[in-house]
């Protein structure tokens, strides 16, 4: 199932995600910049993020992340920054912006009217009768669930 | 002759299933006994044939027959048996052939074991399962046509993707398959119903066998694949909310949903029309998700096969099956009144809840799958839905699950009342979060993560334990435990199910939160500490393998200057596909795994190495084999049997 993840390695020099000489001296900004890391797409892998990408276009992402972060960016423009030369495309976490609203509210939304109509219908509900079944069918599901 | 053979019988096999999916059809609405006894023979022949087909191809592939091109295009010669054979399916044309061989082998099986079923049911639902059968049969000797000969065989193969030559994924399609199309089982029981216009007690007991045994199969599936990527992948993640992951969980998500609402059909005659509707829903999304993995669509960069003909055909096959079906519904639904009333407070509301809590995140997985193409058709905008989107989105819903389950599973049927059932449950709740509390003292790190999920997975297992224990009645603890013991099979299927889900829900809390990660450049001879322990880089040499080959280092595992193990992560080339892989070297444990990669030698001499200590790594896996058990516990349960009703023994406990 996860093919997609190895065939990246195809495109890719055989090489570990997160390279021992990018890692930065701060581990306060190390951090920050692994979890950004986590949020961006190797545009190449496609799904992979650029943390775990072997490919040599997620160690770029990542030393520019790692630059940025360095510079003085905060986490907001630091992310701003690449999607700005790279697209929304590269971002794994969907903004809210515009139509992703839809996306993003479409679960909640669901719950509050699935739950409105399960109560709706749990209030109006009476016990009306079936169809009466035929003595023969009668006597053949007791037995079934007799069992 | 033999490749000619099963191409051969493969076509039969079609004219079979087209005899099926009409004749007891029509044998079913006029009442004519002969017409309908047809179903159970071609449905048996149907498998046969197939199975003849599946077998020639299996030769092929073992035989080495490079006169077949999906032969020559996934094996070679140097491979393992093993992987020869696993070969059959690690391509679209042989996965698909597999597909309909345990298609028909679910028809069949309904045939040989449904001898209780009413005998026009039976027809209709042996026509519907023809049905599909003649819609993927078409689909694989159309366009996905396995048999096709090359005029000149070359000398050797081109090799199976190397990251497909392992055990965990030679055995993770077949048990995905048996899932996915399981389902389809649970969809022909509900269109015969439709057609029918009845659903009763009786149908609900039939249905839930057969869509217990796919969930268990889509379980153990996808236990199979995450634990494959967690070894094989070389970083330990274990699951990636890629759409073909996705595909592989939105069926199983509905068929647990599936399983619990035809409990209340069976026990309580309510939610009928919902049930069928779930049974629909379920196979509807087996066939997106063989849409997703074969057509490519949702641009995930897959090994099988993406063309657009393919895609299109199963888009077709999709609308039509779907369309029917729903149609049917909408017709027939009305018809379907409940008989069982109950209250607001009852485990029938509970189970509601229950259902509607996932099918939405059933729906949040699919809306958030299918986005990228929806944004893409309708405004133009190339974005992506990535794991963090799904973690925000989609876990609120399964810890609202988590919180309501031990609940639920204590609430009487028809009315019940919080107080009753709470008290049960103090204890349970005490001994969480104080484990909770106790993992959250320890911690080094402020994250919540960790101890929320160690309560609420206690919270689960604790109240699976309450359930068993509640309902050993009363008196004196011998007579309790004694009890226990012999409660029915499916009390304590459920009880292992649902404690399962816990140790799952704590697993990926845990090991997302307490992770250790180490990234750094080491000579041969040093030594650098992780955790509590300390690993030395012993050598790293150069292997020949059977069909690759590696660098292989040798690190020594250290603690408190005792030696703890020695592993052997590799860096491997296979030279027939051309393509590298690394395999981690582990050390698992039932605490924490060890888990060492080697990676490149760096320009100041030394190697790469990353190491991780992963805590509860095990239990996630566990967890997910705990689920199946339990549902393997229910299906072994005398009133549950597939063929329940072949045995005429008085009843026992009410079921639950």
């Amino acid at each position: 199932m996860r093919l997609a993840l190895g065939l990246c390695a195809l495109l890719a020099t055989p090489a570990l995600a997160v390279q021992p000489d990018e890692v930065l001296a701060d581990p306060a900004l190390e951090a920050r910049a692994r979890a950004l890391s986590q949020n961006l797409r190797c545009l190449v892998c496609r799904n992979e993020n650029i943390d775990d990408s072997n490919a040599d276009l997620a160690r770029d992402l990542r030393l520019l992340v790692r630059e940025r972060l360095v510079a003085g960016d905060t986490d907001a423009e630091a992310l701003d920054f690449i999607v700005e030369r790279y697209g929304e495309y590269v971002l794994l976490t969907p903004t809210t912006g515009g139509s992703n609203i839809i996306l993003w509210l479409a679960g909640p939304a669901l719950l509050l009217g699935g739950a409105g109509l399960a109560l709706a219908t749990l209030r109006r509900r009476k016990s009306a009768p079936d169809a009466p079944l035929t003595p023969d069918e009668q006597a053949r599901l007791a037995e079934i669930l007799r069992d | 002759m033999i490749v000619e053979l099963g191409h051969f019988t493969l076509i039969l096999a079609l004219a079979v299933a087209l005899v099926q999916s009409t004749v007891p059809l029509i044998g079913a609405e006029k009442r004519w006994a002969g017409w309908m006894a047809v179903a159970g023979p071609a449905a048996t022949l149907q498998f046969l044939l197939i199975g003849f087909s599946f077998a020639a191809l299996t030769y092929a592939f073992v035989t080495s027959d490079f006169s077949l091109r999906l032969v020559v295009m996934n094996s070679h010669t140097l491979k393992p048996l093993i992987y020869k054979i696993s070969g059959v399916w690690g391509n679209h044309e042989g996965s698909l052939l597999l597909w309909v061989l345990i298609l028909a082998l679910f028809g069949a099986s309904a045939a040989w074991f449904g001898g209780n079923l009413p005998v026009a049911l039976r027809a209709r639902v042996l026509a519907v399962q023809g049905m599909i059968g003649v819609a993927f049969l078409l689909f694989l000797l159309l366009t996905s046509n396995p048999f096709l000969r090359l005029a000149e065989p070359p000398f050797d193969g081109e090799d199976l993707n190397p990251l497909l030559q392992d055990p965990g994924l030679a055995f993770h399609p077949p048990f995905l398959y048996l899932g996915y199309v399981g389902l389809s089982m649970a969809f022909s029981f509900a269109v015969a119903a439709l057609i029918e216009g009845r659903v009763d007690a009786a149908w609900g007991r039939w249905v839930r066998p057969w869509t217990l045994a796919a969930w268990v199969f889509l379980t153990i599936g996808i236990a199979l694949g995450s634990w494959w990527a967690y070894y094989e992948l070389g970083w330990g993640g274990f699951w990636f909310w890629d759409p073909v992951e996705n595909a592989s969980f939105m069926p199983w998500l509905i068929a647990a949903a599936l399983l619990h609402s035809a409990i209340v059909v069976e026990k309580r005659e309510a939610l009928k029309a919902w049930t069928i509707l779930l049974a629909i829903l379920a196979f509807g999304f087996s066939l997106i998700g063989t849409f997703i993995v074969r057509s490519g669509v949702l641009t995930s960069v897959h090994a099988f096969a993406n063309d657009p003909e393919r895609g299109v055909f199963i888009l077709l096959i999709l609308a039509v099956f779907m369309g029917g079906a729903l149609t049917l519904f909408a017709l027939r639904a009305g018809a379907m009144e409940a008989k069982g009333v109950f209250s607001m407070v009852s485990r029938e509301s509970a189970l509601v809840l229950n259902n509607l809590l996932l099918a939405v995140a059933c729906f949040v997985v699919f809306i958030g799958t299918i986005w990228p193409l929806v944004a893409e058709m309708l405004w133009d905008r190339k974005l992506s839905v990535g794991a963090p989107f799904f973690n925000a989105a989609f876990t609120p819903f399964m810890i609202g699950l988590a919180l309501v389950l031990p609940i639920g599973a204590l609430m009487p049927w028809k009315r019940g009342q919080g107080g009753r059932v709470l008290p049960h449950l103090r204890a349970a709740l005490v001994l969480s979060l104080a484990l909770g509390a106790l993992a959250f003292a320890m911690q080094t790190g402020r994250s919540a993560l960790g101890p929320v999920g160690l309560a609420l997975g206690a919270w689960v297992v604790f109240g699976a334990a309450t359930e068993l224990w509640v309902r050993s009645g009363r008196g004196n603890l011998a007579g309790r435990l004694g009890r226990i013991t012999r409660l029915p099979r499916a009390d304590w299927g459920k009880a292992t199910s649902h404690a399962g889900l816990g140790v799952t829900i704590f697993a990926v809390a845990a090991i997302n939160a307490w992770a250790l990660e180490d990234i750094r450049v080491v000579q041969v001879g040093q030594s650098f500490p992780i955790g509590a322990y300390e690993v030395t880089l012993a050598d790293v040499r150069d292997v020949q393998g059977p069909n690759y080959l590696s660098t292989m280092a040798e690190l020594q595992v250290t603690r408190d200057g005792q030696a703890v193990t020695t592993l052997y992560p590799e860096k491997r080339l296979y030279p027939v596909a051309g393509m590298p892989t690394t395999e981690a070297g582990i050390a698992y444990g039932f605490w924490r795994d060890i888990y060492l990669v080697i990676g490149d030698p760096q320009e100041g001499g030394g190697w790469a190495v990353r190491s991780y200590i992963k805590p509860f790594a095990n239990w996630i896996w566990g967890g997910a084999l705990l689920m199946a058990f339990g549902g393997m516990l229910s299906l072994s349960d005398r009133r549950y049997r597939i063929a329940a009703g072949a045995r005429r023994t008085p009843a026992g406990v009410p079921a639950e």
